[in-house]
């Protein structure tokens, strides 16, 4: 140990001691708030970002004192992207760990098996990444709150801005799964209301690296704008293999969503000018406090901004909290009717709400593009526009089965 | 019904993507059809090689140089493969290799993760072949056809190897009638150790040729093994010649079902490889020897 971690320890050691509310939170039995993420496989770099999320949501807790004077403690397990996986991890937070809530998830199936078991349980679940079903009849219940977007919201506001803004005439290519194929439907419903024409929609099978064989049907229609619905590393393909194919400068290259991780991971080269809806993004700081105080904090503890998806389990872990305090309870219903009573929050991107039928948040996007020139590391994106926060680019309560 | 010019421009896109099938496939059929062992290691050498790649250039800042070494690492990682490991396995049951090789895979592919991080990387083509040239009825990726090339230059080498030098010959002799080749006091170990080497470094090739087109990640081998299963199996499992016209056929039903019912154009691919199996059992070209 040299001087200065020393120093550090000791001085941190002396505040512990002088902060009375830290060893009241350290004296009961600590509040248990599980989180199962796909650690390994496909979506390895989105689930880091949000493990660092909740853990900062945790730290933060902690160190005014925990919850209801209890210490809090997020256990982490990997659900494999596997729903069978995230079913029986969730299932052990709740039974042997004694989980008193469930907040993570990545991938709309996966949730989807994560919810079976906290509704089974009676144990309330913040579900953090897109679904459409997690909010709706049936599947959903009094006790799922849904923090993310979802492809109705996304698709449905990249949509309208892409045919006002980029062009009309439009082909999709969509990864031919859940996510994938809702967005193309919301995306071609938008196209239609903006009076745009589709040239064409192709699906292609989800974890494909080759979209060659896509490409010459595309360059022969000529239009205004391809929007790329690929999620993950198929993203970053079919990027490279456009340009390669001589067509970002023929065409607007849009996404619904632009996450930071494979901005970084692509680079700026493939994705200057790329167009895409994105539920946070950290150069938002310069205007928002809380966004700020969230972006501090993780430079603290890890000496990069969060992403996208860490902001969600960020909030997620902040909003049980919330709930707990308000109500004076873990009970899942108590924390859930509280959380209903008091909806209004804001973590880390200004104000949201959950809206009473569907336990949905609803929250500002914005739309972004990538930077020809990165800003330092982590600076890959100019913030183009707000769209406000709005219940009516969600289906409403009706449509989602909510008499 | 697409214009005539469409046609051609899915057409030919189909016979680039098929040649680039047979690179990927060419070290996988190599091997097993010399050696009989089933190498599921194939895509995480590939995706070793990808990375290598890009490990290569950013010491160097050529794109040849990294060309030129990076098969040669992955070729060197498969020697030790073989001397250590895989050849403990001769003689065994074919499950044994398989098994061995699919758990090498797995901690392949978990150690690039620890070294590279879980984040992927990029890899850029070399600037004289970044862009796209005009073919008249499509603009088309100079790099794509540089792979052509290079897939053509491979498969005339190994003609050459096996058809025309005397390690060649032995190689052909040993898989064949290994004992009659070693009542003729020839080492046959060496000639394996070789063998693997080259199917192994052909893998570490195509790993850093696809890398400017998919870009370098951990779990890309998988779906390249896959691609490559299926142009072995259809052409027939062990045969060269086989996988250059199984790659080639792949290619065009990826390209024309993609056209016309892109929905379908993932399982296309199997109804094919099924249809084969069921009028050839052993592939296209299963019962022909090498190169034949």
């Amino acid at each position: 140990m040299d001087r200065r971690t020393f120093l550090a320890t000791t001085a941190a050691g002396a505040a512990a001691l002088s902060f009375p509310a830290i060893l009241r939170a350290q004296s009961k039995d600590p509040l248990r708030i599980g989180c199962p993420l796909p650690l390994t496989g496909p979506f390895a770099a989105l689930a880091a970002d949000m493990q660092r999320g909740a853990q900062l949501a945790e730290a933060e807790l902690n160190a005014r004192g925990g919850v209801m004077g209890r210490k809090v403690e997020v256990l982490f397990r990997d659900d494999q992207l596997k729903p069978a996986v995230g079913a029986q991890r969730t299932k052990e937070l709740i039974e042997n760990d004694k989980c008193a809530f469930i907040v993570g998830g990545l991938a709309a199936h996966v949730q989807m098996a994560i919810n079976e078991q906290t509704k089974k349980s009676k144990v309330l679940y913040v579900s953090t990444s897109q679904s459409d079903e997690i909010s709706a009849k049936p599947d959903t219940s009094s006790i799922t709150f849904h923090e993310a977007l979802n492809p109705t919201i996304t698709c449905r506001v990249m949509g309208k801005w892409a045919a006002e803004n980029l062009g009309k005439k439009w082909w999709i290519i969509y990864a031919d799964y859940a996510w994938g194929k809702q967005c193309n439907n919301v995306l071609q419903e938008s196209l239609k209301k903006a009076g745009g024409t589709l040239l064409g929609a192709t699906p292609y099978p989800l974890g494909s690296a080759e979209f060659s064989a896509h490409l010459p049907k595309i360059q022969a229609a000529k239009p205004d704008v391809l929007m790329n619905v690929a999620p993950g590393a198929d993203n970053i393909a079919l990027h490279k293999q456009v340009i390669s194919f001589g067509m970002k400068k023929d065409m607007k290259i849009a996404q619904p969503l632009l996450w930071i991780s494979y901005l970084k991971e692509g680079g700026t080269e493939l994705y200057q000018d790329v167009h895409g809806a994105i539920n946070w993004y950290w150069e938002l700081q310069d205007s928002i406090p809380t966004a700020k105080k969230f972006v501090e904090a993780s430079m603290k503890k890890f000496n990069l901004p969060p992403g996208d998806y860490g902001a969600y389990s960020y909030s997620g872990v902040l909003e049980v909290a919330r709930g707990a305090e308000l109500a004076k309870s873990t009970d899942g219903e108590a924390v859930a009717a509280a959380l209903r009573k008091n909806p209004t929050y804001d973590h880390f991107k200004g104000k949201q709400w959950w809206r009473a039928c569907d336990n949905k948040s609803f929250q500002d996007l914005w739309i972004v593009k990538g930077r020809d020139k990165a800003k330092g590391d982590w600076g890959l994106m100019d913030i183009v526009t707000k769209v406000s926060a709005n219940e009516e680019y969600d289906r409403s309560c009706g449509e989602k089965g909510f008499a | 019904m697409p214009e005539l010019s469409t046609l051609l421009a899915q057409v030919f896109t189909g016979l680039v993507l098929g040649m680039i099938y047979v690179l990927l496939a060419i070290g996988l059929s190599l091997i097993f059809g010399l050696m009989t062992v089933v190498n599921f290691a194939h895509g995480a050498l590939f995706m070793l090689g990808a990375y290598f790649g890009v490990f290569l250039l950013t010491y160097t800042k050529s794109f040849w140089v990294a060309l030129l070494v990076a098969p040669l690492m992955v070729g060197a990682l498969g020697l030790l493969m073989e001397r250590f490991l895989i050849r403990r396995l001769y003689g065994r049951s074919p499950d044994d290799p398989l098994l061995l090789t699919f758990g090498l895979s797995l901690i392949l592919v978990e150690g690039v993760k620890v070294i590279w991080g879980k984040i992927g990387l990029t890899l850029d083509p070399p600037r004289a072949l970044a862009g796209a040239v005009n073919l008249g009825f499509m603009s088309f990726p100079a790099y794509r056809l540089f792979l052509i090339a290079v897939t053509v230059a491979v498969l005339i080498g190994l003609y050459l190897f096996l058809g025309r030098t005397n390690i060649g010959l032995i190689i052909r002799a040993g898989s064949r009638d290994p004992l009659m080749v070693r009542a003729l006091g020839i080492d046959l170990s060496r000639v394996w150790l070789v063998v693997f080497g080259i199917g192994t470094a052909l893998a570490g090739l195509a790993g850093i040729l696809a890398g400017p087109m998919r870009g370098a990640y951990a779990e890309m081998g998988v779906t390249m093994v896959i691609e490559s299963f299926v142009v072995i199996v259809v052409g027939g499992m062990g045969s060269l010649l086989g996988a250059v016209v199984a790659g080639l056929l792949i290619g065009q039903v990826v390209g024309l079902t993609t056209l016309f019912l892109p929905k379908a154009a993932e399982i296309m691919v199997f109804v094919v490889m099924a249809v084969v199996l069921l009028v050839r059992p052993s592939g296209l070209f299963g019962e022909a020897g090498l190169l034949e």
